[in-house]
């Protein structure tokens, strides 16, 4: 057949474990935990991803960057599979992600899991500066440039900065 | 009715709400009051509109006609959307769209829950993922109902006078017909009354914090589950579907 695999499932994940968020391009979409399987048929490539959130427009763009990152390889025939179970969390991000993000400017996401606080948000959470390393920050707005990211500020260094939500 | 029809239109219930919910929240898009909650308002209208798209596809594929997201969106007369009356409602002055958050968000909050555990996957996977974002939204809309009613004396009187004015309209989110019952016993939907008790809970806790007074029970509007709407309905699906009204297949 023309269109015949010839690549095991190790070496199509290492093509496309590398592809960069869009909006943060220091992590990749291993990292962030959206790339969540690859199965290899004889004739076409399964990518199974899971958004970080349901709206998020850097979706598109992974699966626009799979597709055209494979081709490169000669795989012509993919399919992007979405899967909503297990619902995405910042948990599954590792501390070299976290790093990277800090080294960005961006505060990673603080807790082991997600802001249990439902009507208000559940006392005060220690988010480090990623500028002067201050511990002393405030809490601007929920929400940010992105739907992953809320609004800090530091009282030290006075500058604004992103801080990366726990979901 | 069979199952699979009952579900479609189970789905297009959710992801119809979401959808207009968020095509309001979407008006406040450069209009915030400042620019934080500008930001914070287009977030959750961002959110809501992907909730609807992951309900609206699904829709499609349990009917099995080809019909994507974009034709149920962008397709359908106002006599075929089964949102909520709240989430249509005007978006009004600041307090009047946190009041209609407030109590929206409530509904969410606690019907999702519930239908984490639904026998349906994709249900269940739907509900497991949004929870999530809704948790941020009864947040936001809570701290600022606590804010206005708890701030001034202008701002108590007028948040009072929003929540009264959308209270007529919560009634609605909690009706239930044959679909439901069919649901229900395939452990797919959720009793709504069960869900009403938690809605009550909350928004009693919210409105107590913020000092402001509960709504006296009164007359319900009704019309969600038969796709009668309000007035503002074709005036807001008149907007959202200006562009492929007019160009038809256009692609972005």
């Amino acid at each position: 057949m023309v269109n015949d695999i010839k690549y095991t499932k190790e070496q199509v994940w290492g093509f496309i474990s590398e592809i960069p968020d869009p909006e943060i391009p220091v992590i990749t979409i291993e990292e962030l935990g959206v790339l969540r399987d690859v199965e290899v048929t004889p004739t076409k490539v399964i990518v199974t991803i899971t958004p970080t959130y349901t709206g998020c427009p850097a979706m598109k763009m992974f699966e626009d960057d799979i597709i055209s990152t494979l081709k490169e390889h000669g795989i012509e025939n993919v399919e992007i599979k979405m899967v909503y179970s297990p619902a995405w969390t910042t948990d599954w991000m590792p501390q070299k992600a976290k790093d990277k993000l800090k080294a960005y400017g961006i505060a990673p996401p603080v807790d082991g899991s997600a802001d249990k606080g439902v009507l208000f948000a559940n006392g005060p959470k220690v988010v480090i500066c990623p500028r002067c390393k201050s511990k002393d920050t405030i809490l601007t707005s929920q929400f940010g440039s992105t739907a992953c990211k809320a609004l800090y500020s530091c009282k030290d260094c006075l500058e604004p900065f992103d801080y990366f939500k726990c979901i | 009715m069979t199952t699979n029809e009952a579900l479609i239109n189970y789905c297009l219930r959710l992801g119809d709400s979401s959808l207009i919910l968020g095509q309001r929240m979407s008006e406040w898009c450069s209009n915030g009051p400042i620019l934080e909650e500008d930001i914070a308002m287009t977030n959750i209208a961002l959110d809501l509109i992907g909730q609807s798209r992951t309900m609206l596809t699904y829709a499609g594929k349990l009917e099995g006609k080809g019909r994507t997201e974009d034709d149920f969106a962008y397709k359908r007369e106002e006599r075929e959307f089964y949102n909520t009356l709240l989430s249509e409602r005007p978006n009004g002055h600041f307090g009047d769209t946190v009041a209609r958050n407030f109590l929206h968000s409530a509904f969410f909050y606690h019907l999702f829950q519930a239908l984490k555990n639904s026998k349906d996957e994709m249900i269940a996977a739907h509900a497991a993922k949004s929870i999530k974002e809704v948790t941020y939204h009864l947040r936001h809309s809570s701290e600022w109902l606590v804010r206005l009613g708890d701030g001034t004396e202008e701002s108590h009187n007028k948040v009072q006078e929003s929540l009264n004015d959308m209270w007529e309209f919560t009634g609605d989110l909690f009706e239930m017909n044959e679909v439901d019952e069919l649901l229900i016993k395939e452990g797919i939907a959720v009793d709504l009354t069960e869900i009403k008790k938690e809605w009550d809970k909350t928004v009693n806790q919210v409105i107590e914090r913020a000092t402001l007074n509960r709504p006296e029970e009164c007359y319900m509007q009704t019309g969600r589950l038969n796709a009668i709407h309000s007035e503002y309905l074709g005036h807001l699906i008149a907007e959202m579907q200006f562009l492929q009204r007019a160009y038809p297949e256009a692609q972005w």
